[in-house]
């Protein structure tokens, strides 16, 4: 596990339409935050390989962060680009539900 | 006095005692603070719940508010339905400025958005986030309270509630560790104090609020159903939403303790004073004023405000049947000019329709109007008119405890009380009348085509007072009190009183001329007596003198004849004897 609040991936400055922005909020390396993260990053080399930015928000570090993406539960993964703002909460390991909630995956009706 | 003493000694659970127990902070909400016995548990979560519109929220932006103003203690509210600038333009209307205190730090409103739609849940999750926000919040501005409105939303936000009710038991032993005072509001639930069963986690103090409807008023009333470690009051206590916020009317507790003053107060007409001892009504006595319509009650009650505004003390006049305007233009017609009395701030008027709100609200309303007016009197008319929202037990009810707070304050109430046309006057009031310290009836006096006003004194406690009635007049001059024509075993008023009166003149004045006639005569008779006696005493006297002159007559005559004998004997040469017989006859 990396350090939280370092971005995992550099990313391209331009507005690119299929550029995935993506935050994942964390209070301290606790087991879901730390799972969530590997979930994550695997999930990102799999579908968004080389198009994706990991932002990682350590709210015991910066506590006021916490009210702009309204987050209640930790960890929190937001979508932030492409719009809309999606969010899902857990350690994201329902790999199918993540795809679900990222919209990369069509809802099953 | 000396069983008011008594009462207060048995009363149970003295404040202080209290207070050692448990450590309190005050919400600063008028009323709360009294049945909680000062307010809610110190450093602990109070649950607050109720239906929607019950004022739940209301509630707890005054506990944060008058925390931040008055007792020095900042404040959190982290709300959960409405935002920032939503739940600052609702108080705005009460009063309270949430801006301003947030620019001073005093308070932190922190809105939090839960939308089921926007999350998707993937494995296990905690509410960290809302601990970090929270926390942060209470540390910047240092929060001693907090308000969570209303948490239940979280519950139709996450789908997991099992992570959300220990993550809720969670926060609030947490609380609990902060120390902060913490309101947590729930909505209703079926047949449960909150939909998804709060009480069970906030276990140390449980505030209801109910909004009920009857009879289509509807009437605010809070209950403390529960309150660890302290006596509260039991009751449920009708609340007002004001113009500065919520206030509770613990007028349920009241007791009969209050002191009773010996200062008399006029009632305005100064022959009724002489009826009632001389002095009038008893400073902070309940007066009641009773008869039929048009009888003059509320003309009464405007002679005793006339009187009171005139003495400089504040009355407070609430109207139920009359506009302020119109009362104050009928008593100028009888010679009562009020209306100085209202510009100068002596005399406030509240008038209200009695269905515009229901006998607690109606009860809630005149105390925060006696609180904050703080009159000397007040008048009620008519005080029966409340029966237009509440049957005769209830009303009694409420005016037993709107006479226990007057009394309490040592205001002098002065009701008026309207009686049916058919009913007997003394038997209809029978309801309140043992209420009332004075009770005065104002009675139709029907007779010879005429009607006429009659005033008794029923009861009057601890005065002597007049038995009799007085006919009641009303005029430019105002108020007047008359005798009424009680001779040859009738009571006369009106016209049949003047008539009466005019008849006993008359006689009179006959009665008069003939005594001067008779007086005259005897006058006569005995000066004719006197001249009598006069010309008696003149004949009286001519005989005197006769006879004194017939016995000047007689002596001379005697004389004449012992002279003669003497010249006789002498002539004669008569011896001694016949002139010492001569001698004897002579000094007789």
């Amino acid at each position: 596990m990396p350090e939280p609040t370092t971005t995992a991936n550099p990313a391209p400055k331009t507005m690119n339409p299929d550029f995935w922005d993506l935050r994942l909020y964390v209070a301290g390396e606790t087991t879901n935050c730390l799972v969530a993260f590997d979930n994550l990053k695997h999930i990102c080399e799999k579908h968004l390989e080389g198009k994706y930015r990991i932002q990682v928000i350590d709210l015991l570090k910066n506590p006021q962060l916490s009210s702009g993406d309204q987050i209640l539960a930790i960890p929190t993964l937001v979508r932030r680009l492409p719009e809309p703002v999606r969010k899902i909460i857990g350690d994201l390991s329902n790999t199918e539900r993540v795809l679900v909630g990222l919209d990369l995956r069509p809802r099953s009706v | 006095m000396k069983s008011g003493r008594n009462i207060e000694l048995a009363a149970p659970a003295s404040p202080g005692a209290v207070k050692t127990a448990l450590a309190k902070c005050p919400t600063g909400i008028r009323g709360l603070d009294e049945i909680t016995q000062g307010g809610l548990p110190q450093g602990r979560p109070t649950l607050v719940c109720g239906g929607a519109g019950c004022g739940k929220t209301l509630l707890g932006i005054e506990f944060l508010v008058h925390g931040a103003v008055d007792y020095e203690e900042p404040g959190v509210l982290m709300a959960f339905e409405e935002s920032e600038s939503e739940l600052g333009a609702n108080v705005t209307s009460l009063g309270m400025d949430l801006p301003r205190l947030v620019r001073e730090n005093k308070l932190r409103i922190d809105s939090v958005r839960v939308e089921r739609s926007e999350i998707q849940e993937t494995g296990d999750y905690d509410l960290g986030g809302l601990f970090v926000r929270l926390g942060a919040a209470i540390d910047s501005i240092g929060a001693k309270r907090l308000v969570l409105d209303t948490v239940e939303v979280l519950f139709s936000g996450l789908s997991n509630h099992a992570i959300v009710r220990s993550e809720l038991r969670r926060l609030f032993g947490w609380l609990k560790e902060k120390g902060v005072t913490a309101i947590i509001t729930g909505e209703r639930g079926d047949g449960t104090m909150t939909r998804y069963g709060l009480e069970e986690y906030v276990a140390d103090c449980v505030i209801v609020l109910d909004n009920r409807v009857l009879d289509q008023l509807c009437t605010r009333r809070l209950r403390v159903v529960k309150y660890r470690g302290s006596a509260h009051g039991t009751n449920e206590y009708p609340f007002l939403v004001g113009k500065t916020g919520i206030s509770v009317l613990p007028i349920t507790s009241m007791g009969l303790e209050y002191q009773a003053s010996t200062k008399r107060v006029s009632t305005g007409v100064p022959r009724l004073d002489s009826m009632l001892g001389s002095q009038g009504y008893y400073l902070g006595s309940s007066v009641l004023i009773s008869g039929a319509a048009g009888s003059g009650k509320t003309s009464l009650a405007a002679a005793f405000v006339h009187a009171a505004c005139q003495r400089g003390e504040k009355c407070l006049y609430l109207a139920f049947e009359e506009s302020p305007s119109q009362i104050m233009r009928n008593m100028q017609s009888i010679g009562f000019s009020l209306e100085p009395f209202v510009k100068k701030g002596l005399l406030q008027y509240q008038a209200t329709r009695p269905s515009n709100e229901g006998l607690e609200s109606h009860l809630a309303r005149i105390e925060g109007l006696v609180h904050a007016f703080q009159p000397s009197a007040v008048i009620v008319d008519p005080v029966t008119s409340l029966l237009a929202v509440g049957d005769a037990p209830e009303v009694k009810s409420a005016l037993a405890r709107l006479t226990d707070l007057l009394k309490g304050r040592g205001v002098t109430a002065l009701y008026t009380s309207l009686t049916a046309g058919g009913d007997s006057p003394e038997q209809s009031e029978v309801g309140i009348s043992s209420l009332m310290d004075t009770w005065l009836l104002v009675r139709n006096l029907e007779s010879e085509g005429e009607r006429n006003r009659g005033l008794y004194i029923l009861k009057s406690r601890g005065m002597s007072h007049s038995n009799q009635v007085r006919e009641f007049v009303l005029s430019g001059k105002g108020i007047q009190l008359l005798d009424v024509y009680t001779g040859s075993g009738k009571v006369l008023t009106g016209a049949a009183r003047l008539a009466q009166e005019e008849r006993a003149r008359a006689e009179e004045e006959a009665h008069q001329q003939e005594m001067a006639a008779k007086r005259a005569e005897i006058e006569r008779r005995r000066a004719e007596t006197a001249a009598q006696i006069e010309s008696l005493r003149a004949a009286l006297k001519s005989e005197d003198r006769e006879l004194t002159q017939l016995a000047a007559a007689a002596a001379a005559r005697q004389k004449g004849i012992t002279r003669g004998r003497a010249d006789l004997s002498r002539s004669r040469m008569a011896d001694s004897d016949s002139a010492t017989v001569a001698g004897g006859t002579d000094g007789r």
